[in-house]
């Protein structure tokens, strides 16, 4: 659809970028739901991020498996090939060692790639040249050869997928000096977060979601301008609470959300935070909040051990010790290779009511 | 071997050329035509004339570079035996002939990209030596600040991409490159140099399967010194035909001992590659060390057969041959110039010697270009050194 409008306004003439860049999102919106407040998918925000990025700076280009020809496979680049072309838009064979590597010396060269796994289980193949061709090369250089590349996709869990296509890597990159880490939630996130990470000189692991995608979110007018931009390593307090402070990202945000919801009803006040960046973590924001509340819970989707939430609970008994009426408390995903039985799927993986029971552990209401 | 005598270069004439460059190489650029020792082997591509144009300045730039880089590397061996140079230290004496023939053949806007055994290649480049043993020594005038170590030289400046310790890694990053220059437009080049103990890697074949997609001008270049560590090309490659693992993609088998057919090898990829898309050079060529500093070297191949190489395929004795028998010099004047490239290499290991180690705030700088000012990570233990 995006194609067409594009096409009109060429031979129509007279239009400029961003009013026609308006007019599509005005169009979207309309079509969504109630007149007033705009709303966007993630899915959108991530494509028109891309696109106006794209746009922008003729060094950025997208390289993936179906990125091109087949939309995306999750339609994250539709229209991009056609808008671009092939020299912008590359689909690659499924050779992930192969192809990020030559992502990672286009970089090297000066261009900007943004390359897509379609899934980051995938990017294990190709993790050698995340790590010691990417990461690692601005330091063993001293400076002289910088890294300006996106790694991006779909991170964690989906539904039924499997042991193989199910793993969240944000621990995992995390941990790396040399990277950054991010994971938006929102369509606002992906918008900001997307564009900032493009933008910036660093190798850059962009964890996405699929369950999120198609996902709405209200998003305002700052955020849909194409100059729109966020702070890479400052996290978002979603709720402001005074009881308990509840850290995550990504997929995990909506639930800790709803879960607020079920606390607040049994009088309990939480605060949320919206980590947006694993590295660099925004332990300011964190310890402020713990100091406020006193308790914290933390939520994430991936294995437990060596784990985001691990990382948070130490910063926080290093900074903020004398602040914690309760011991820390994790939430994570169970220490098992992803189940199929849709039973056992949702035992792996945590839910509003263990969000809420650790909560209330953390304010000494239960076991 | 044809040599082709000018009749102009009688004794006479030649004796202030050589006063000349007892000082400095000569800048006389008289044409000669040398003959590459061997044949070109080819596959899906017509060989390369055995012809090759040189100069005299040529001539003799290529004893005293491969000298000088000889030299280097012996004197880094003795720096590794006293502890100067620590953790991996891989040699390349034996294998000169590729580093500056490819060089001759080639600008600085073509890049090259090559493993751990790369302080030749960072000379080639136009790195200095004071650079190159600082960097070995871990000091902060070292071409990576000390920071990188043996395995992780770089010159930007000429584009020269490192330096780089997972073995085949840098092969799909050579291809990278070569997509920024076709991307870019830039009609220049990307030579990925890589062993045959490389050339087995999975991602190599990923890399070159994209590079004959896309046509873009890579050069994969393998030098074969016959051995993987300490594995013998026959134990590791079903097939040790490297120039022919390209399948589809074109390839050619050089005598990686002759520089002046890896001249001619080079020059003739980088006209194929800017038209037609990826292709294969195989170096033919030998290390006289081991692997690295902690491999004697001997133990998987015998010392009658390092010898034999140095006797019979020593690429710095051929092109002496060549220059005194092209009249370019005497034999006095060419042990002269290793006796003051003998001095240039200990001058310059002095110097580093002397060189400051790196200061202890450098330990948190280059982790990002764009850093989060004096939010700290992790710096509990460390203080305010931390601010990055």
């Amino acid at each position: 659809m995006w194609g067409i409008l594009r096409r009109s306004a060429v031979d129509g003439g007279g239009f400029s970028a961003s009013s026609l860049r308006r007019t599509r999102f005005a169009l979207v919106s309309a079509r969504s739901y109630a007149a007033g407040s705009k709303e966007m998918t993630v899915r959108d925000a991530l494509n028109s991020a891309i696109d106006e990025e794209m746009s922008a700076d003729p060094k950025v280009f997208v390289m993936g498996e179906e990125v091109g020809q087949y939309q995306g496979a999750y339609k994250i680049t539709k229209g991009l090939l056609e808008k671009y072309g092939p020299e912008r838009v590359y689909d690659t064979p499924i050779t992930e060692a192969g192809f990020t590597g030559i992502g990672v010396g286009a970089a090297y060269a000066g261009l900007k790639p943004v390359v897509e796994f379609m899934t980051f289980n995938f990017s294990m193949q190709a993790i050698d040249h995340i790590i010691n061709s990417a990461a690692k090369s601005n330091y063993m250089s001293a400076g002289q050869i910088n890294v300006p590349i996106v790694f991006r996709g779909p991170n964690g869990a989906a539904a039924g997928v499997g042991a193989q296509h199910s793993q969240c890597y944000a621990a995992w990159y995390a941990s790396v000096p040399g990277l950054k880490v991010l994971a938006p939630y929102s369509a606002e996130d992906a918008r900001g977060l997307l564009k900032a990470a493009i933008r910036d000189p660093d190798p850059v692991v962009f964890l996405e979601n699929e369950l999120l995608y198609g996902e709405s979110f209200p998003i305002s007018e700052e955020a849909l301008d194409s100059s729109f931009c966020l702070p890479i390593g400052k996290a978002r307090i979603e709720r402001e609470g005074k009881d308990v402070t509840i850290t995550t990202f990504s997929k995990m945000v909506g639930f800790v959300l709803k879960a607020a919801e079920k606390l607040a009803e049994e009088g309990i006040s939480a605060e949320v935070i919206n980590l947006r960046s694993i590295r660099p973590l925004d332990r300011a924001t964190i310890n402020a909040s713990v100091r406020k509340t006193s308790r914290l819970v933390t939520v994430e989707e991936g294995f437990p051990q060596h784990g985001v939430c691990a990382e948070i609970c130490a910063s926080v008994v290093e900074e903020s010790f004398s602040y914690l009426d309760a011991p820390v408390e994790r939430i994570a995903g169970a220490d098992v290779p992803m189940p199929y039985a849709a039973n056992l799927e949702r035992l792996a993986l945590p839910q509003v009511e263990d969000i809420v029971r650790a909560a209330k552990r953390a304010c000494y209401r239960s076991k | 071997m044809a040599l082709s005598r000018l009749s102009s270069r009688s004794k006479g004439i030649s004796r202030p050329l050589s006063a000349a460059f007892s000082r400095s190489i000569s800048t006389d650029t008289t044409p000669i035509t040398i003959e590459t020792s061997l044949p070109f082997t080819a596959h899906l591509c017509d060989p390369p004339s055995r012809s090759v144009e040189s100069s005299t300045q040529e001539l003799l730039s290529f004893f005293r570079t491969m000298a000088l880089m000889r030299r280097m590397e012996i004197a880094a061996d003795s720096l590794y035996k006293a502890k100067l140079i620590r953790g991996f230290c891989h040699l390349y004496d034996g294998q000169e002939a590729v580093a500056i023939g490819m060089e001759a053949a080639i600008t600085k806007k073509d890049a090259i990209i090559t493993a751990y055994r790369d302080h030749c290649i960072f000379l080639g480049r136009g790195g200095s030596l004071y650079e190159v043993f600082a960097e070995l020594m871990g000091r902060q005038d070292g071409c990576s600040k000390g920071k990188g170590g043996s395995m992780h030289f770089y010159k930007k400046d000429s584009s020269f991409y490192g330096g780089h310790g997972i073995v085949g890694a840098q092969v799909p990053l050579g291809c990278g490159i070569a997509f920024a220059q076709k991307y870019s437009k830039e009609e220049a080049v990307t030579f990925a140099m890589y062993g045959d103990g490389a050339a087995n890697q999975g991602q190599l074949f990923e890399a070159l399967n994209i590079s004959a997609l896309w046509d873009l001008p890579s050069i994969l270049v393998c030098e074969n010194n016959h051995y993987g560590m300490g594995t013998a090309e026959w134990r590791a490659a079903k097939s040790p035909s490297y120039y022919k693992r390209g399948d589809y993609v074109p390839g050619l088998k050089v005598d990686g001992m002759d520089a002046f057919a890896v001249k001619q090898a080079c020059k003739f990829a980088k006209e194929h590659a800017l038209k037609n898309g990826p292709i294969i050079l195989e170096m033919d060529t030998y290390r006289y060390h081991g692997h690295s500093m902690s491999d004697p070297g001997s133990t998987y191949r015998t010392r009658d057969e390092i010898s034999g190489v140095r006797q019979e395929r020593d690429p710095i004795e051929r092109i002496k041959k060549l220059v005194l028998s092209h009249d370019l010099a005497t034999e006095k004047e060419l042990k002269d110039m290793e006796k003051e490239i003998r001095k240039e290499v200990d001058d310059a290991i002095a110097k580093a010697k002397d060189c400051p180690m790196p200061e202890p705030s450098e330990l948190f700088t280059n982790v990002y270009v764009k850093g989060f000012g004096t939010e700290c990570v992790l710096c509990s233990v460390q203080g305010p050194l931390c601010e990055f």
